[in-house]
């Protein structure tokens, strides 16, 4: 799969509560949990985010809470793809599960500006930088995290296991 | 093969004679956890599965404990969702208001969690029952679904660092101290995706309430899970508690570790974190002065029994400082009473700080002391990213209960010896 989006840029340590602050989780539903995302780190992200971006972030992305409405928060704001240093081992966990593509590459994530136009290729794990010359290589997924990103998620996955069982 | 105590207890939930870091493996679950911000969204994607049983309905705990009592119209239909779906399943670990207590506090105290069990929780701090010699995770509330359907979880086998804290804590330096200074020394994500394991003369000498502060905070280092040797002191606290069996795993003498870190503990003193992350941690000294608007004594870290009686050790027939306002949150119902029994809570009130019920409240920046604009606290909490415990323009300082306690007294955050001296 193909992704193309332009450049949005964090920092280092970015954590869940900037993500989405703890004062809007009483609610789940993503439209409103999207009009919040990365509040605390950049107030003008939700209201102008274009669909399609691609965020772009240091080490350590998503560290903090365990809450999904990070992930969900970010899926729902329109962003295509994440990009980061590293991340945060839970927040990890939780955009697979949901179908969130995220991509580790630390040589992308310092190059990359912001504004920039990026390609991605999520099955390679080829990244492309379109405004400027570019090309990195993020680190491939393995083998049954892609099982449960081709079937759409950790729910479709053990719902395939359930009839298995059955 | 020589295994570490996180690969025994991995490997046994897999059903494997053994395990190494790096791989994928299956894991059954002795426990599933969910609160009230992130059970409603395991709910909802449980339901998708079709499944109209848990697979074990005395397996899964649901603690509202973050909005509760519930603070406004939204969380209470989260916390009623929750109720709902607690009834329609019957699960037996549910816990309502006036029995409940914060998630991480109550589930160890009402032996709920055990020595070798294999725990996840939809929290990140679930880490904390390490404490017990438990391997238990912080996970997302999409997993937490499929562990409640299934009783099983995958993960990647961590790699172990191990932590040796040689010697004896000077007075007033207790488990968050350790952390916090650990916490200082390797960074945020020195710890990514590991296994923190906590040993040497200091933690044998630890109580259970610091080893579980201690394990509480390995996430905040980035680990998957702290762990501690379980030992006498570990069965002492569980044998009164269990409802089932349970198992001590131990590391092996050859296991081995990516890296391992000596501290001489006998040099820590007590511990400051800076904002805006735990690892900007420094000994009170380099923080004295510093202004406060309010004190928070409380959480899944520094909430539970010896918190409270070192707190009032300092404060009791003392006056909170004028301009500050301090708020003190015991961790569960059990805690609560005890505290009372003990004249805790009065001393505490007559002190001039405020009391309540157990909840997390302004640990998250969710209700019970929510700081304004400029506005600074000082918390026996975990975190102190940006904005949270109120605005984004607040500041949060950590500390453990005696520094907090001692500084609630001053008005400005010092070291604990300066009001009471050495007689920890
Ligand atoms: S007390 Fe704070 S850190 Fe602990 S579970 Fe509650 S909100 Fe999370």
């Amino acid at each position: 799969m193909q992704i193309k989006g332009v450049v949005y840029k964090f920092g280092n340590d970015v954590d869940t509560d900037q993500i989405i602050p703890a004062r809007y989780l009483n609610t789940i539903d993503p439209a409103e949990l999207a009009a919040h995302c990365m509040e605390d780190a950049d107030p003008e992200f939700a209201g102008t985010v274009r669909p399609g971006a691609i965020m772009v972030a240091g080490k350590n992305f998503g560290c903090g809470s365990s809450r999904e409405h990070a992930p969900i928060a970010i899926k729902a704001a329109g962003v295509s793809c994440i990009i980061a240093a590293s991340f945060a081992r839970i927040f990890y966990r939780n955009a697979v599960n949901i179908g969130l593509p995220i991509l580790e590459c630390p040589e992308a994530a310092a190059a990359l500006e912001e504004g920039e136009t990026v390609s991605v290729d999520l099955a390679g794990g080829v990244i492309r930088n379109l405004t400027r010359s570019g090309e990195y290589q993020a680190a491939p997924f393995p083998s049954f995290m892609q099982e449960i990103i081709r079937q759409g998620g950790l729910i479709n996955y053990v719902q395939e296991r359930m009839k298995k069982r059955a | 093969m020589s295994m570490t105590i996180t690969e025994k207890i991995l490997a046994k939930h897999a059903g494997r004679e053994e395990v190494s870091p790096g791989e994928l493996i299956n894991c059954s679950l002795d426990l599933a956890l969910g609160n009230d911000i992130t059970a409603p969204v395991a709910i909802q994607e449980f339901s998708r599965l079709g499944q109209d049983h848990v697979f074990d309905p005395e397996r899964v705990a649901l603690v509202p404990d973050h909005f509760t009592p519930n603070k406004d119209i939204k969380s209470a239909e989260q916390s009623h969702y929750v109720r709902e779906f607690a009834r329609r399943y019957k699960i037996v670990n549910y816990f309502e208001v006036g029995r409940m207590g914060i998630e991480h506090c109550l589930l160890p105290e009402q032996g709920l969690v055990l020595p070798g069990d294999l725990i996840i929780g939809a929290d990140s701090h679930t880490c904390t029952y390490g404490a017990l010699g438990a391997f238990s995770t912080g996970v997302g509330s999409t997993d937490l679904a499929a562990g409640m359907a299934l009783g099983e979880c995958w993960f990647k086998v961590p790699e172990s660092m191990k932590f040796v804290y040689h010697g004896k804590l000077r007075p007033w330096v207790g488990g968050k101290d350790l952390i916090l200074h650990t916490i200082g020394d390797i960074g945020v994500d020195g710890a990514r995706y590991r296994a923190m394991e906590f040993i040497g003369e200091a933690i044998e000498n630890l109580s259970m309430d610091g080893r579980l502060t201690m394990c509480n905070m390995a996430i905040e280092a980035g680990a998957k899970n702290g762990i501690v040797p379980p030992d006498e002191r570990t069965k002492e606290y569980v044998e009164k508690r269990a409802k089932r069996p349970y198992t001590f795993y131990s590391s092996d003498a050859d296991a081995s570790y990516v890296e391992t870190r000596e501290y001489d503990a006998s040099q820590i003193r007590p511990q400051v974190a800076f904002p805006h992350l735990p690892e900007n941690s420094r000994p009170v000294s380099e923080a004295e002065g510093i202004e406060l608007d309010q004190v928070v004594i409380g959480s899944c870290t520094n909430g539970r029994m010896e918190d409270l009686r070192t707190t009032a050790r300092i404060m009791k027939g003392r006056k909170v400082h004028r301009r500050l306002r301090v708020i003190i949150i015991p961790g569960t119902q059990e805690i609560y009473l005890q505290a009372l029994r003990e004249g805790i809570l009065e001393a505490f009130v007559e002190a001039g700080a405020a009391v309540s019920t157990p909840t997390c409240g302004p640990c998250l920046g969710g209700h019970m002391g929510i700081l304004a604009r400029g506005e600074r606290a000082l918390a026996t909490t975990n975190r102190n990213f940006v904005g949270r415990m109120g605005h984004p323009e607040s500041e949060v300082y950590l500390s453990g209960p005696a520094v907090a306690a001692a500084s609630a007294l001053a008005g400005c955050i010092v070291s604990p010896e300066e009001v009471l001296g050495d007689a920890d």
